[in-house]
This record gives structure tokens, sequence and C-alpha cells, in this order.
């Protein structure tokens, strides 16, 4: 009788309302439907943009235009027809470029508000600068001056391409070239917007920065590209969040993100990923075709990755780090928690390249309902790589029996001087933990968010405090009654 | 305090309690002794609330109230507390938040205020001194890592936190040396009082020379075959349980 009712308030709260599907009614200039060089050179020229960037997108759409999705994933759904997709969203709004935020549309910081993001420079996250990315177009970037005074570029990545194209064009594909995969190509030739961050040399980076994603037209595919780099003996966090409306269509989400620490620097990397998952039957949701690659260019620098995955119908990325100084230090730290039909194919990538190189990987699958939650992930140690570390560990924790959880790890070492390291395990949520709880007092739903939390707290406390709490609250919102 | 007529509990498909009647009055101590398999644990279990014992037949009243209609936590929050075997691990959980968590569920539902983190840590350091415990022990995840004494004495820490109306200890006294055992009796009898009664589930007769009970039931295949006062457990140690169930079992 009790499991019984238990399953019922399991389905009544996996099917519980989304927190952040609403829809912004905003007039907006649209592209029609459909890709081809003649959309690549309109969006290109709606950004006016120099002339190096069409050319570097239409490279990329030439090259893409032979490539094949990838197939290796464990991961099902339907081609993408990528006619069918939209390439360019903007607020009308928006058109003038705002030059501070008293000119940027009230609907669109009544958006951000209502999504827990205020704009406002004086509430409540004040100690983060905020660059707020709306369909295909950045709308407003907090603490610029701030900032500047610091010598630090925190801006919209058309703003980068146009006023600071030196650095755009040395950087801009080095970590992720525009063929490195199907899905990387295409955001290289469609790539609306995103963030770009320069911390000069010294300079410890005085506050959070932080993007928000928004996806908000239907139909549309969201096209991003963050670049990051930290100048000798920087230092810097950033953060990424995102969320989208409740459509029945799929949507796709494929962005690239690429990071380059030049020598001592530091850059932490952090993702809460709460896009439209589908609903309990596994309609509609985003793609988050993703990839993100970081380069330890300089001795002694050091990229950590955490991420928080809630949210997509498909998550896919492997967020790694090419440990190529000597001394640097590569790190991945996920939580990604899969529900109803969601799936997941997501780890990390370590390349050992120089001397003593150290790469830690803590993953923390959790899956319940239908889900498919898969960890996928390479340490490889290159001949060179003399002295090189890696420490491994790979849990999933799973709810009912309906669900999966794959583990794919691969090891390439070269180098017998390294000491290499994997941990791995599987469990369901443990009935007897939950009575133990339970036999305190305490009531079902904390026991799993108590339970669930310990399960992840290793990599909980590496995000920065504030979004810790964030993602404890969405882990327990993902997860409220998911005991069968 | 607690009344327990003809009860009958199943385990999958096999019968473990055969009829069991009890009668607890607020203030007593009752050990429940018996061999191996012989239901002290389901008894102990079903009285939690335990999933995987079905009661079939049979009434429980805790202070008036039927028992088992509650859910685990409700039970919980009406004063029963299970002082477990082999407590389970919670990794990741902190020892100190675990039981905070625990003591403001209960102390919502009886529509106290809540305990702030503050009040609470003096209060938890004082119990865990007098159970021998040092501080670093509370910051530990909930038993992780644990040896079996220290998580005996944990058990026993939450008791004395949560300080419940029903005591049902289930072999509290395994594994213990005699430090752990005589830490752990401390614990018991400080909260022995006329509003307070205690279920002991034991094999042996050394923990009852801690905790003195005021009745003593042999429990066998799933009856209470005899009851006495402390003298009973002393003749089970002397003669051990086979005579005592043969003269008692039919």
């Amino acid at each position: 009788m009790a499991a019984d009712n238990t399953k019922n308030n399991l389905e009544q709260t996996l099917a519980k309302d989304y927190k952040h599907g609403f829809v912004t009614d905003i007039a907006a200039d649209a592209f029609l439907p459909g890709l081809s060089e003649n959309v690549i050179r309109l969006l290109s020229e709606k950004k006016n943009e120099p002339e190096f960037m069409l050319e570097w997108r239409l490279q990329a759409y030439r090259h893409w235009l032979t490539m094949t999705p990838p197939t290796w994933a464990h991961i099902k759904y339907a081609p993408i027809d990528y006619q069918d997709i939209i390439y360019y969203s903007a607020p009308k709004s928006n058109e003038n470029q705002p030059k501070n935020l008293s000119e940027v549309d009230p609907k669109l910081l009544e958006t951000y508000k209502k999504l827990g993001i205020p704009l406002n420079e004086h509430a409540k996250l004040a100690g983060v600068a905020v660059d707020a990315i709306f369909d295909s177009v950045s709308v407003a970037t907090t603490f610029k001056d701030k900032l500047t005074a610091v010598g630090i570029i925190f801006c919209p990545f058309s703003e980068a391409v146009r006023d600071y194209p030196d650095l755009v064009k040395k950087y801009l594909g080095s970590v992720v070239s525009t063929k490195d995969n199907f899905f990387a190509a295409l955001n290289a030739a469609v790539f609306s917007d995103g963030s770009f961050i320069y911390i000069p040399k010294g300079v410890r980076c005085p506050l959070e920065l932080s993007t928000y994603f928004r996806i908000n037209a239907a139909q549309i595919g969201q096209f991003e590209r963050t670049l990051i780099i930290a100048d000798d003996d920087s230092y810097v966090s950033y953060l990424e969040g995102c969320s989208a409306p409740m459509r029945a269509e799929h949507q796709l989400h494929a962005a690239v993100v690429e990071l380059v620490a030049l020598d001592r620097a530091q850059i932490k990397y952090s993702t809460v990923q709460n896009w439209y998952p589908g609903d309990k039957e596994g309609k509609g949701g985003i793609y988050n075709f993703v990839t993100k690659r970081g380069i330890c260019k300089g001795v002694n620098s050091k990229i950590a990755w955490t991420q928080i995955e809630t949210g997509s119908a498909i998550t896919w990325k492997y967020p790694s780090v090419i440990l190529a100084g000597d001394n640097a230090v590569g790190e991945f730290y996920s939580v990604a928690l899969t529900a109803n039909y969601q799936q997941a194919d997501t780890g990390t990538k370590m390349i050992h390249l120089g001397k003593n190189t150290r790469s830690t990987i803590i993953s923390k699958g959790i899956s319940a309902g239908h889900a498919q939650n898969t960890y996928r992930g390479l340490v490889k140690v290159a001949s060179q790589a003399a002295n090189a570390r890696n420490y491994s560990q790979c849990d999933s924790l799973l709810f009912g029996d309906q669900c999966g959880a794959h583990t794919f790890p691969t090891l390439k070492v070269a180098n017998s001087t390294a000491q290499v390291e994997h941990e791995a395990s599987t469990s369901k949520i443990n009935a007897e933990q939950l009575f133990y709880c339970r036999q305190r007092g305490i009531t079902e739903e904390d026991a799993i968010a108590m339970i669930v939390n310990g399960f992840c707290k290793t990599v909980f406390q590496e995000l920065p405090l504030e979004f810790a709490v964030e993602a404890n609250k969405l882990i327990r919102v993902n997860l409220e009654g998911a005991v069968g | 305090m607690l009344s327990i007529k003809n009860l009958q509990v199943n385990i999958g498909d096999k019968q473990i309690l055969h009829g069991i009647n009890l009668q607890v009055n607020p203030g007593e101590v009752h050990a429940i002794m018996g061999p191996n398999g012989s239901g002290k644990s389901t008894l102990a279990g079903t009285l939690a609330g335990r999933a995987d014992c079905e009661v079939t037949t049979g009434e429980v009243e805790l202070l008036g109230h039927d028992l088992l209609k509650m859910s685990i936590e409700d039970r919980a929050a009406q004063g029963v507390f299970l002082g477990m075997q082999n407590p389970v691990e919670i990794p990741g959980v902190n020892n100190t938040y675990f039981l905070r968590t625990a003591l403001n569920n209960i102390r919502k539902k009886n529509n106290q205020p809540e305990i702030d983190a503050f009040d609470f840590i003096n209060l938890i350091k004082e119990k865990a001194g007098f159970l021998g415990l040092d501080e670093a022990f509370l910051s530990r995840a909930v038993n992780d890592g644990f040896s079996g004494g220290e998580k005996k004495r944990n058990e026993i820490l939450q008791m004395l936190i949560l300080e419940p109306k029903l005591m049902v200890l289930d072999e509290i006294d395994s594994g213990l040396d005699v430090d752990a055992l005589q830490a752990v009796a401390a614990g018991v009898n400080s909260l022995r009082s006329s509003e307070r009664s205690v279920l002991l589930v034991t094999h042996y007769q050394r923990l009852l020379n801690y905790i003195v009970p005021d009745y003593v039931h042999i429990l066998y295949q799933g009856k209470i075959i005899a009851s006495g006062n402390k003298e009973l457990a002393l003749r089970v140690e002397k003669e051990g349980y086979a005579k005592i169930t043969k003269d008692n079992f039919q």
C-alpha cells in the first residue's frame, strides 16, 4: 500500500510544472527558417561583422556540409531538419543597442527578474556581473564599468568581434576548431552571440562573471559562443545558467565554449543547466549539443569545469581540458540528473601533454523514471607527459527500475610514469537509508533530498556559494517524489 | 504506553510473529529475549513501520492511537524511536545536520518551534560529551566509516536528542566492549522516567546488568512463551534457551 502511494506521488510530482517555462511576449526581428550561405551572409551583415568573421563562418559552413551528425553517443532522437530551424531572432526593442540598463526594454528586464537573475546592479546578485543573452543576442551586460577599470573585457561576442578583432582572431577556434565535430562546425557557421572575456595579466577578477542564456522564440536554434582568455597570473570564476519555455517541439541549442589559460592563470567555469527537459512523456525539450573545451596553455595553469545538468531532453557535452603546460591542472566535477524520458551522455576528456600535469574527474549521475544517463570519459597521457596523474570517480544513483546508468571510461596512457586511478559505483536509492531517515522523523521528500545532496556533495562544494544553494534546490525540485 | 494484541506479522510469504500480546506501561522497561530467528527484530521493525513487516492480524496502540495506521515518520513524531542493530551509512550527510533536521521535523509536527543551529550545536555537544564522543564525530557523515561501537553510541546520541517516549532498542549491545556498553547503558538510563518506556531486544543477559528491566519476555518461534522479572533473564543465562523453550513451548 505504501509503495503504491509513493508511486502515485512520484507520478504527480514528476508531472510538476517546469518553473521557467513561460514565454515573453515580445516583438522579434527574425529570419525565416532555413540555412544557406546567404543566411550566413545576412547574419554577418546584421551583426556588422568584419570580413574575416564572415570568411571564417563560410569555411566552417562549407566543411559542415560534408559532415554527418555523430552517432556514437548513447542517445536516441529523430533526425533534425536543419532547414526547419530559425537561425536568428532578436527582440526588436534591442535594435538600437541600449547603452545602459535604463535603455533596455522593461519586458526583457522583467523576464530576467522572473528567472531570478535581476539585472539591476544593486540587486541580490550584487557580486556577480551578468551578460544576458535572449535568443540570438545579448540584451544587457552589467558591471561593465567596474570591470573595465581593472582592464577586464566582459562583453557580448558580437561586440568583441568589432572592438577587439585581434584577440578574437588570435583565439577564436584555437581550442575547438571549426572542423572539430558536426555541431561545433554548425555553431561556427551560424553562432549569433555569446560572451567574450579577457582577463589581463596579473588581474584577479573581482566579481563572479556570469552569462544567462534564455531561449524565448519558438523554432529558433540558439547557437552561442563563449571565449574566455585568462592571461598570465590571472584568475576568473565564470558561471552560466539557462532556461527555455515549455514547447511540444524540440529546440536545438548547439554552443561552443573555448577557454585559454596562460602561464599560472586559473579559470573556474561553472554551469547550472536547466533547459526545458520536455514533458513526462518525453515530448518537447531542448537538445543541448554542446562542445566545451579549455586549454591549459601556460605552465602551472588550471582549468576547472563544474556542471550541474538537470534540464534538456538530451544533453550531449564533454567539457574537456588539454593540459599542455607543465604542471597544469584540469578538473571536472559533474552532477547530471535525468528524469522522465531525459537522456544525458556527458563526461570529459583530460588530455595530458605537459609534464607533471594532474587531472581530477568526479562524476555523479542520477537517473529516475525512464531516463538514460551515460558517463563518457577519456583520459589520455601522451608519451612526453612524464609523471602525469589522474583520479576519476564515477558514481551513479538510480531511482526505480526503468532507468539506466552507463559508464564508458577510456584510458590511453603512453607514458609509463603516469598514475591513473578510476573508481566507479552504481547504487539504487537505498531503502534502508530512507527508512532510517524516516524513523528519525524526517519526511520522505526531505530524506531523498538529503541523501541525493549527500551523494552530490563533492561536486556542489565546487560551486560558488550562491549557486550551490540554487543547485540544491534545483535537484530537489527535479526529484520530488522520485522513489518508485 | 504500548498495547499489542494478537499481533501476527509476515515477511514475504513467511509468518514470523504468531500472535504477540504485550502491555507496556509508562515508566516500564521490558526486555525481549530469545534465540536467533525467534522474531525479535521483526517485532521491533513492525513497531517502527518497516515496509517488509506485513501485519496480517492484530492491533498496536501507542498512547491510545492506532500505531499501525501511521506513516514511519509520524510514528517517530509520536515518540517511537528504533535503535538499530546495524545503522545504515549515509555518505555526504553531516551527522549534526541530519540530527537537527530530524529534531526539527518532529518539533514541527508537534507544533513546537524549531531549534536554531546555534542552540542545537550546544545541545548536541553536551549530549556527545555525556556519551564520550569527541566533537570531530559530529561533523562526520552519518555512520559513514564509524566503528561498530561508534554506530551504537550514535544511535544513543540521536535518542538523547530526540527524547522519544517509546525506546525500542534492537540488540543495541551487540559487538560492544564494556566501556561502550556502559556508555550506551548510561545514555538509556538517563532517559528513564515515568513518562517513557523502553523495549530492549537482546540475546544476552549482560545488557540487563546495566539496564535493569521491570519485565523479561522470552520470544520463541514468533510467540512470547514466558514472562517474568529479571530473574527470568538470569535463568536464561544459566540454563540456556533450550531448557526454557522445552519447559514452556508445546
